[in-house]
């Protein structure tokens, strides 16, 4: 029984261990291909940088399950951190359910703020709010006219006094929605380079002076490396609230929204995917997180693999030590096998929740020696039965091992506690359990 | 005939210089005065193209070209180096090494002169449309423009002011119509009318959606059935501030209409539009604009060496 016991948790430990820990060199092939995937997907040069060496930084010493590669565990862990960096928190829009709210959208030209601001309208007109456009882009040929064909088509009013200061067209915007009963006013202002300082403090007094609840930056999916700049530049002067991503109905991979996520840090709202007013949405992170990196498959793969070693491996294992009455027989063969497959840390560090655990706790790997060579020198009796263990005993096993008799009664009074402990153990918190108690550690 | 030259380097300056971070001060962070290849020179240089949107493989090829080159150079100061890279950089920026870059589209044989205008959502083609008519108005050429976007609001608006600005005649139909039937009329009218050029404004397509690309053939293959030569030149226009997407829109567009030539938008910014050196490689389409601004006199003859001064 004990020898299958362990040829089991053998062949589990054998299947958990591949190709160790994420080092620098073995994942180095895979991180130079993502910086160019990412590099190719518009990510910004220096936010592509930052972002691999602060990932490869955390996920180094990682351990790697034995069907997949480090290269294949590294690109999921870069999946999931850019899908944690896209997405992050007050990513809704806040529209204030006394008063007027009021949101004033941005950004440089031809980004698709008109389009956004009727889809809006008409999104939030779904709703039962009562929105308000406002024609603030006094400067393109047409773009009043643009905005009231647009309202038209869905039912909204457009606010418009023609070409006059926009800052004026803002202001009384506002006391025309109160004066007729509207409770969300959208202001479209002109495109605008960050560089046009002129423009640039007009849109900053817009929003100063009307108290914008929401401003928000839109911004072309398919900008390339310069997102940066623009972005920072109009943070900068409105200290937007979030991000609209226009044009994802192409088939650009996005990666500017990665750029402007790491430099301004704000959340994005919204996506654009279509010139027809109801193509816009909410922002999925982990959409785009696969549409900048590609690589679904490995990520799939790795997910599998980190799925089915949680289900089954770790339930076999639990199971075998649950079920089975664990001596110091065992402990013996585990002590090998343990020995054989590199470190300790390294195969605790593979059960699931258990890396978290156990990052503090530093396991003395040579006390691993010291415990083999004490039950070395036990009789396979005494293995068995550790009780049997009295004075004399111990004595001579001490002396056989060449250890201390202190560490002889350290090692039996950790198993005896480990014993007890298994006994009480329930199936999810036994590794945990195991773990969290500092006294079985081998010293 | 000098069409319209209009370089006006300030312009493009202006917008360039402002964030823009040029090799030579990021070299002198490290180095003074003399510099040997090295891989700090080489990162700096790589940062510099990679930001400026030439992509991975073109930057990797025109650093190759660099060292190539180095190689025979006995002067290795910083200096040189740049000189050089520039150099290999304008060279990568001819569709053949013959090509003068000073274009003049040929008018005089082929009256009336058509010139179509495509490139996805935004770009900037109705502004280009309006620019190109008021510049060949302004050499003293008759010009009509045809308003083929029927689809987005206030398209037709927008290009009637453009046309009352540039002081030409426009054509243009209800929204919603036919834009191929608009283009066939704009044609026409070049023809009985004698107008030295017309220009065809389209709507704003994605190249991934087929239905629309498919519409251009149409509008196309209805301009070449009145005159064989024409479209005379198929204009892309690409925004300066797209990324490695641009490569991709130029192939696709390649596939339905044969494009003739770029027209490079919104270069008054910090965006550096870096991404045609691989259009002009991989599908050997030269530049022939540069889009400086919003104003009617904001376009100006693509001019390689401006371009690589402003670059790097
Ligand atoms: N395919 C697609 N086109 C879009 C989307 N959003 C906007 N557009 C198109 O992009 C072009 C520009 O959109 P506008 O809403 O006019 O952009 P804008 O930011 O207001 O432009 P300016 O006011 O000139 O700065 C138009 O052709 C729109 O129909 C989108 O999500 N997908
Ligand atoms: N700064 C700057 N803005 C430009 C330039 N060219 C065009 N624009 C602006 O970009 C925006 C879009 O220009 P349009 O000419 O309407 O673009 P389009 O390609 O016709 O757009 P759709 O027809 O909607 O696809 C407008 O606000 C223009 O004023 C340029 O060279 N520099
Ligand atoms: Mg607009
Ligand atoms: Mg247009």
């Amino acid at each position: 029984m004990l020898e299958d016991l362990s040829l089991k948790i053998d062949k589990a430990l054998k299947k958990i261990t591949g190709q160790g820990k994420l080092t620098e060199k073995n994942i180095s092939d895979t991180l130079r291909e993502i910086r160019i995937i990412l590099l190719d997907a518009d990510v910004n040069f220096r936010v592509a940088k930052e972002f691999i060496d602060k990932v490869t930084q955390k996920a180094l010493g990682q351990e790697v399950l034995a069907s997949i590669t480090p290269g294949q565990l590294i690109t999921k862990i870069i999946y999931d951190e850019l899908t944690e960096l896209l997405g992050g928190s007050n990513s809704e829009l806040t529209l204030n359910p006394t008063g007027i709210t009021k949101i004033i959208v941005v950004g440089l030209q031809g980004s698709g703020k008109t389009t956004f601001c009727s889809k809006l309208a008409k999104t939030i007109k779904g709703y039962g709010r009562k929105p308000l456009l406002v024609a603030a882009d006094i400067y393109r040929p047409a773009a009043i006219e643009q905005l009231k064909t647009l309202g038209e088509s869905i039912g909204v009013p457009v606010y418009s006094q023609g070409i006059i200061d926009p800052r004026d067209i803002a202001k009384s915007s506002l006391d025309y929605a109160k004066a007729n009963g509207f409770n969300t006013v959208i202001i479209d202002t002109a495109g605008r380079l960050h560089v046009d300082e002129q423009l640039m403090s007009e849109v900053a007094d817009i929003k100063k002076l009307t108290e914008a609840n929401e401003t928000l930056f839109v911004v072309d999916s398919m900008t390339g490396q310069d997102a940066v700049n623009s972005a920072k530049a109009f943070n900068e002067k409105v200290d937007f609230d979030g991000i609209v991503l226009t044009k994802l109905d192409g088939d650009s991979r996005g990666g500017c929204a990665l750029s402007i996520r790491a430099v301004v840090g704000k959340p994005i709202k919204f996506i654009s995917n279509g010139e027809k007013l109801e193509m816009m949405d909410v922002f999925y992170p982990d959409r785009l997180a696969s549409r900048i990196l590609g690589k679904g498959d490995v990520i799939s793969l790795v997910e599998k693999a980190q799925q089915s070693f949680d289900d089954k491996e770790a339930e076999k294992l639990e199971e075998k030590f649950r079920k089975n009455k664990f001596d110091l027989e065992d402990f013996l063969k585990q002590i090998r096998m343990i020995k054989k497959m590199g470190s300790l840390s390294s195969i605790i560090g593979m059960i699931p929740g258990m890396n978290k655990a156990i990052k503090n706790e530093q396991i003395d790997e040579s006390a691993l020696v010291k415990v083999e060579a004490i039950i070395h020198s036990m009789t396979k009796e005494e293995r068995r039965n550790p009780k049997i263990l009295n004075g004399n005993r111990r004595k001579r096993i001490s002396r056989g091992s060449g250890t201390s008799i202190q560490d002889v009664n350290r090692l039996l009074k950790q198993f005896a506690e480990m014993q007890k402990m298994m006994s009480k153990l329930n199936q999810k918190g036994f590794m945990n359990s195991v773990l969290s108690k500092k006294n079985i550690k081998f010293s | 005939m000098k069409l319209f030259k209009n370089i006006n380097i300030d312009k493009l300056k202006t917008g360039l210089n402002k964030t823009r971070e040029k090799i030579v001060n990021k070299i002198s962070e490290t180095f003074s005065g003399k510099a040997i290849i090295d891989e700090t020179f080489i990162d700096r240089i790589e940062e510099v193209l990679i930001s400026a949107d030439l992509g991975v493989e073109m930057t990797e090829l025109v650093i190759e070209d660099l060292k190539t080159r180095m190689k025979k150079e006995e002067d290795r100061s910083t200096e040189r180096m740049i000189e050089i890279l520039k150099k290999a950089l304008v060279s990568n920026l001819s569709v053949n090494n013959l090509e003068s870059f000073d274009y003049t589209p040929d008018i005089e044989s082929n009256k009336p002169f058509v010139i179509l205008i495509v490139g996805v959502n935004g770009v900037g083609k109705t502004t280009t449309v309006g620019k190109l008519a008021y510049n060949f108005r302004q050499s003293g050429l008759s010009v009509i423009i045809g308003a083929a976007d029927t689809f987005r609001a206030a398209a037709n608006e927008q290009l009637t002011i453009w046309a009352d600005r540039a002081n030409v005649e426009i054509v243009s139909k209800e929204k919603g119509s036919d834009p191929s039937a608009v283009a066939y009329e704009t044609v026409s009218k070049a023809i009985s009318q004698k107008h030295d050029i017309a220009i065809i404004d389209t709507a704003g397509r994605l190249h991934n959606k087929s239905n629309l690309m498919e519409e251009l053939s149409k509008i196309k293959r209805v301009i070449s059935k009145l005159i064989p030569h024409a479209p005379d030149e198929i204009f892309l226009v690409l925004d300066g501030a797209t990324g490695q997407n641009a490569l991709i829109q130029a192939q696709e567009f390649m596939k339905t209409t044969k494009i003739t030539g770029l027209i490079i938008t919104k270069l008054d910014g910090t965006a550096k539009g870096g991404v045609v050196f691989q259009i002009i490689k991989k599908l050997k389409i030269p530049v022939r604009y540069i889009g400086v601004g919003e104003g009617i006199t904001d376009l100006q003859n693509f001019d390689p060496v401006t371009y690589v001064n402003v670059l790097c």
